[in-house]
């Protein structure tokens, strides 16, 4: 009888118990579907008003007071060779210094502030880098109102969290590999080449994503630097025009960038540049999401090489 | 430091190795007069087939006089004239320039449409409205006027960084970026078209393109102009110059540098010569043919400086701009 009376306390508990992770567990799809909804709505929204716009011309035209003549070739050729040159500063940087932090730094206090301080450095509100770079790219280094100037900029901006995102990475490696390898007689350079890096890529390229994600969509450093609002051309490619231009001379050429775009058409009083900047949008939501589904799949190939 | 020497010495190398190969017209400065200029500069392109390359940026008046007087920029483009600050600034770094006025923008009062006790507005009854005193207290309608209803007046209006904001003030309050607090304001003009649209007791004020094109949501308000008549903003009463003392000159300054340059000069005259037929297509108010020729002269005779002595006037008429003597 006691233990009647026992077992049915016991009963009731769990009831309780499965009640609340009930309670968790709709809560906590309540919140994922605030977040994904508000997206899916936002982006519904923008391409019932903005896919009808898209044609081969809006592709191909430069802006233009008619709305209907306007295209978008010379934002998102900006965006595209904007980014270029931050993947290609941003990613060596970090991931250089993230090694070192994690293989080679010693453990002292000079190596905590600057642990530290990168954390910080990604909590920096991104407008703080454009007068940074406006200073320092574009006057004391003279990269002038580049695409360089831009590019090195987002770099700035992004590379706390590729460091952060390659430390993490390294430090999921097991131990036992560091070891195994330091046994078989391999220097730190060895080991880092060989085995940390290749098997902490994956990790990596999550970061660099979240971290271009972020770059592409960034106006305020970029307008802080002088990016345009009207420009009807594009920087000449290498070896093109006459005189013919050098390898690199297109990162000195002026720019626009697509958010820019967008930015100047919500602001515009006709109807029909709002439908352009809804159009504008998506393209750019559409290169974001490419970017992103570039770094699963190459994440997937390389997850595939690990063979631990 | 030294690594950032050698990185400056790398960079100068690269830089210097870049070569301008083709012409370029820079210009940058108020978003007002963007779309005046952008359609200018895409028309003017087009008739050189793509040999002579315009850039056209928004940093807004302030911050294109900033580049402009660094000597970075060919032409700035201006909502109101340049300020004595500034006129320094160009002096210290040895810029001269040209100012032209190259067209009008009316700055135009908008109510609901559903408000129908507003038929007219003084400059009196606006300034009851708008200046500072009457923040926190003039908070309805009938305050205004005891014959308006007993409502509550929504002030919208242009953010105070803006030459809107600093024209509207001046021509209403008498002192430019002196006026209440409590309104609401935004850089957007889009935004006050909406909350204006939306509130049956809003008052607010922005360019003429943006009521123009938004006229089914918006009622504008005819403006009692100094000679005691009521007159609704449109391109012909500010051109007719009836329109007062709400309709603005917006200007030009193209650094006299760059007219060596015979791109920056062939722009400049195109500007002139069909600025006027590509204003009105953007919804802005030409200025009248002969004062587009009268700029001309000026621009040719290379006549520098500015016609207002480092500070914004109210109700002043272009061709009488034009002839004043200049100062830098």
């Amino acid at each position: 009888m006691l233990q009647a009376t026992d077992l049915n306390a016991i009963r009731a508990i769990i009831t309780r118990a499965k009640r609340w992770d009930l309670f968790f567990s709709l809560l906590g799809i309540l919140s994922l579907m605030i977040g994904i909804l508000t997206f899916v709505v936002l982006f519904v929204d923008m391409a019932i008003q903005g896919v009808p716009r898209l044609s081969y011309e809006f592709f191909t035209s430069f802006p233009s007071r008619r709305a209907a003549n306007a295209g978008i070739l010379s934002a998102w050729v900006g965006t595209i060779l904007v980014m270029l040159v931050t993947a290609l500063s941003a990613v060596p940087l970090g991931v250089a210094a993230g090694v070192y932090l994690e293989e080679y730094a010693p453990k002292n206090w000079i190596t905590d502030i600057i642990e530290i301080n990168i954390s910080n450095l990604a909590g920096i509100p991104s407008i703080v880098y454009g007068l940074l770079a406006l200073g320092l790219f574009v006057y004391y280094f003279g990269f002038g109102q580049s695409i360089l100037s831009a590019g090195l900029t987002l770099a700035l901006l992004i590379l706390p969290v590729i460091i952060v995102a390659t430390r993490e990475s390294i430090r999921a490696i097991p131990q036992a590999i560091h070891e195994a390898s330091f046994a078989c007689g391999a220097t730190t350079w060895q080991t880092v080449r060989d085995h940390i890096l290749p098997y902490s890529s994956a990790g990596i390229l999550t970061g660099v994503i979240i971290g271009m994600a972020r770059a592409i969509g960034e106006t305020a450093p970029i307008i802080t630097i002088g990016a345009l609002t009207f420009i009807a051309f594009l920087p000449n490619a290498p070896f093109s025009g006459d005189p013919p231009a050098g390898l690199f001379d297109w990162i000195f050429a002026p720019f626009t960038v697509m958010p820019i775009q967008m930015f100047n058409w919500t602001s515009r009083p006709e109807a029909e540049f709002q439908v352009n900047a809804a159009a504008a949008g998506f393209v750019l939501v559409f290169m974001t999401l490419a970017m992103n589904g570039l770094a699963i799949w190459l994440r997937y190939r390389l997850r595939k090489n690990i063979k631990w | 430091m030294k690594s950032l020497k050698i990185a400056a010495v790398v960079a100068g190398v690269f830089a210097a190795t870049a070569v301008h190969a083709q012409a370029l017209v820079k210009i940058d400065g108020s978003s007002t007069v963007f779309p005046v200029t952008e359609a200018v500069a895409e028309d003017f392109q087009k008739s050189k087939k793509g040999s002579v390359r315009v850039t056209v940026g928004i940093s807004g008046t302030g911050g294109g006089f900033k580049k402009f007087c660094r000597g970075e920029t060919d032409i700035s483009n201006a909502s109101r004239p340049i300020l004595a600050k500034e006129m320094e600034d160009c002096a210290k770094a040895g810029i001269k320039y040209i100012e032209l006025p190259v067209a009008f923008d009316a700055l135009t009062v908008v109510i609901n449409p559903k408000n129908d006790w507003i038929k007219q507005l003084s400059v009196a009854e606006l300034k009851t409205m708008w200046e500072p005193g009457a923040q926190g207290k003039i908070t309805k309608w009938n305050q205004v006027n005891p014959a308006w209803p007993d409502k509550p007046l929504k002030l919208f209006g242009a953010g105070a960084d803006s030459g809107t904001f600093d024209y509207f003030t001046e021509a209403i309050n008498g002192k430019s970026k002196s006026s209440r607090g409590d309104f609401t304001a935004s850089e957007d003009d889009n935004v006050l078209v909406q909350g204006v649209s939306r509130d049956n007791n809003a008052l607010g004020f922005f360019g003429f393109a943006y009521y123009d094109e938004n006229k089914g949501k918006l009622k504008a308000v005819p403006i009692v102009n100094p000679k005691g008549k009521a007159v609704a903003p449109s391109i012909d009463a500010v051109m007719a110059g009836e329109y007062e003392p709400l309709a603005r000159p917006i200007f030009i300054y193209v650094s006299a540098k760059s007219m060596d340059k015979p791109e920056v000069k062939e722009f400049v005259e195109f500007y002139l010569k069909h600025g006027g037929k590509l204003a009105k297509e953007v919804k802005y108010v030409p200025l009248g043919d002969a004062d587009y020729k009268h700029a001309l002269e000026n621009f040719q005779k290379k006549k520098t400086g500015t016609a207002f002595g480092g500070h914004a006037e109210v109700g002043v008429k272009v061709s009488d701009l034009l002839k004043r003597n200049p100062k830098e």
